[in-house]
């Protein structure tokens, strides 16, 4: 048996790949849920309850949908160019505590049309600066940035549980380690009244088209994707090579710290150290299930916030821990995997 | 300066050492097999943690301590077949293969987990190794205390360095690892079947991953937790890069790598007026740092990360 590459995928079989990459997931983690004792299709029935039922669960997968789509983008236009920025959850942690401090110091009484904005670019910067340093170690001691971005995610959380425990705790909050809060003013407005869904996800919407103008239609964008394909070959073609992997890393990191930012205006106002349920590693999942395109990304973003918002309600009636939608995830990333493999190859014998 | 001092001359330091060192020394041989061979394992972490838990819930369950690693073996050479499946057969990029493999074999070590043993309010625990006395030895001054009152599976951690040296540097078997890792296609020329090596290379990789996961809950602690296994995984992947990927290094750069957090964990009873957390970033930093030194110098296996297709150049 052998594997030969398709000579051209026709259209629908590309848009057919993610969709049956997360049936197969579905059906394997259905296995689990069976095992569990409990009936599959009304599990999944209650997922999708739990996640659209009402107005209430739909804004609630939307906000939790909105830093997946920042992170998930974070790492496509990372792995289009061949960065691979898997520091994605310390961004966001670190994009979020510089939102706490700086909103809760120096912006504390600053209006709202200058602090928000300041505010965003501050966790952005903050991303950034956390995935130049595996960048620049890859590019001078030629250290593989997978590990060290990772190892910098154990870093960058306990960075923020020792400022959240010392210099930027809170003193009101009983004892518990919880950063001081952003003032009001600095608050992302509410898209929906009643709800907890804010303007974070028109932000992160609006950048999905960017991040597709900037890749698709941009020099830069044509650069990423050369270094990607093939450094020597980028090289030869004139392509700054570490000038462009140094972008793709502002880029990158600047997005998963900006998922913190949105986070942290958006929804708590404050950091804990729970802030995130893996938001850094379940946006590699979006990115790899959207085939690395932007906006793909919201798609993949929004079936993941389903899963997990919808598995809460699911697990509660069913009684069916809720790490089913991380291992449906999970499963979703190899599947999406072995699919995008036999789309663009055949069997030969 | 004179608490360092009584620090490096207590005897409970060098049995915390190798006791910290343990896992990390079945991580790191069984990363350095993988890539031997030619494949980055990046599901360590949570082969580990699935290693972990299956080790513990085995046990739980009834089975002897032995039983226990034995299925974490097991259960860690079926993550080791997926990952080869996905990197070797079809070729995929064995970064993501691997974080794919981390992800899934964690979620599914916490489903289990929390399906099999309900959430009560303190963890179920088992009676975990205990330290043997080996007759004569243990009794020595200073040197029985600090080194022979370890559980069985830190000496075999030990012999297991020694083993594995000797067989990637003296054996055939070792010698077609090595040719398969530098150069697939001349591997094949020899007579050697890179697929199948891969292969076997990841799968006894991968088990050797889930018992160093599985002394976490029989030896180290007595009870599973999610998050338990803290980034080890991760650490032994740099391990190998410090080690130049030779078995004998590998147990010199975990013990030394358990030297530093042994020491950092006393030094934060020992000095006030520091975050504890400043200690706990320490052993990520100083993979970081140890990757720095030793990656330029490090022999790369040449065919690490490169997927092997017959016939193709």
């Amino acid at each position: 048996m052998r594997f030969e590459r398709r000579e051209h995928r026709p259209l629908a079989l590309v848009i057919l790949t993610p969709l049956l990459a997360v049936a197969a997931a579905m059906a394997l983690s259905g296995l689990l849920i069976a095992a569990a004792g409990a009936p599959v299709l009304e599990a999944y029935w209650r997922i999708l309850v739990g996640a659209f039922g009402s107005r209430l669960s739909a804004t609630e997968t939307l906000t939790r949908a909105t830093p997946l789509m920042l992170t998930g983008l974070a790492a496509a236009v990372a792995f289009r160019a061949r960065v691979w920025n898997i520091g994605g959850e310390g961004q966001f942690y670190l994009g979020a505590i510089a939102v706490a401090a700086v909103g809760s110091r120096l912006l504390a009484d600053a209006p709202g049309f200058l602090s928000i904005p300041l505010l965003l670019v501050t966790g952005a910067v903050a991303g950034m600066i956390l995935l130049i340093v595996p960048l620049w170690l890859r590019l001078k001691f030629s250290v593989d940035e997978v590990v060290t971005s990772l190892l910098l995610n154990f870093v960058a959380v306990l960075v923020v549980s020792m400022l959240i425990d010392g210099p930027l705790k809170d003193p009101l909050a009983f004892g518990w380690p919880q950063s001081q809060a952003v003032p009001d003013a600095a608050m992302l407005p509410k898209l929906v009244a009643r709800s907890r869904l804010h303007w974070g996800v028109g932000i992160a919407l609006g950048l999905a088209f960017v991040v597709h103008f900037v890749q698709s239609r941009t020099v830069f964008g044509l650069k990423s994707r050369a270094a990607g394909l093939s450094p020597e070959g980028a090289i030869f073609a004139g392509v700054p090579l570490a000038r462009t992997l140094l972008l793709v890393a502002c880029l990158s990191g600047g997005l998963a710290g900006l998922a913190g930012a949105v986070e942290v205006m958006g929804v708590k106002g404050y950091v804990t150290t729970d802030l995130s349920p893996g938001f850094g590693y379940s946006g590699i999942v979006v990115a790899m299930l959207a085939g690395l395109h932007p906006l793909g990304v919201v798609l993949a973003a929004l079936f993941t916030a389903t899963m997990f918002v919808g598995a809460d309600g699911m697990s509660r009636a069913l009684k069916i821990p809720t790490y089913i939608a991380d291992v449906t995830v999970a499963l979703s990333l190899i599947t999406m995997l072995v699919a995008v493999f036999f789309a663009q190859y055949r069997i030969r014998r | 300066m004179s608490t360092v001092l009584d620090i490096v001359a207590s005897a409970g330091l060098w049995a915390a050492v190798l006791r910290i060192a343990t896992p990390l020394i079945f991580g790191t041989l069984g990363a350095l097999l993988c890539e031997r061979a030619g494949v980055l394992n990046l599901g360590i972490e949570g082969i580990m943690t699935f290693g972990a838990m299956i080790g513990w819930l085995a046990v739980y369950h009834g089975a002897d301590l032995w039983t226990g690693l034995l299925v974490a073996a097991l259960a860690g050479a079926v993550f080791g077949l997926l990952h080869a499946a996905l990197t070797v057969t079809l070729g995929l990029s064995q970064h993501v293969s691997g974080l794919g493999v981390t992800l899934f074999a964690s979620s599914l070590s916490y489903y289990l987990f929390r399906l099999i043993v309900p959430l009560a309010g303190s963890p179920p625990t088992i009676v975990p190794f205990q330290p043997i006395a080996i007759p004569g030895l243990t009794d020595l001054a200073f040197v029985g205390p600090a080194l022979l009152t370890q559980t069985p599976p830190t000496y075999l951690a030990l012999l297991l360095a020694l083993v594995l040296g000797y067989v990637v540097f003296r054996t055939p078997l070792g010698l077609a690892i090595r040719m398969t890792g530098e150069n697939p296609h001349a591997a094949e020329a020899q007579g050697v079947n890179p697929m199948a090596v891969r292969y076997g290379a990841v799968m006894v990789g991968s088990a050797l991953m889930a018992v160093g996961g599985a002394f976490l809950t029989l030896s180290a602690f007595n009870s599973f937790f999610p998050t338990m296994v803290q980034g080890r995984g991760w650490i032994s992947i740099a391990l190998v890069v410090f080690a130049s990927w030779r078995p004998g290094r590998a147990l010199f750069g975990a013990l030394l790598f358990a030297f530093f957090d042994a020491f950092q964990l006393r030094l934060q009873t020992a000095i006030d007026g520091v975050p504890y957390q400043v200690f706990l970033m320490t052993p990520y930093i100083l993979s970081i740092v140890a990757l720095c030194v030793m990656a330029r110098r490090a022999r790369v296996p040449q065919a690490l990360m490169q997927p092997y297709r017959r016939g193709e150049r």
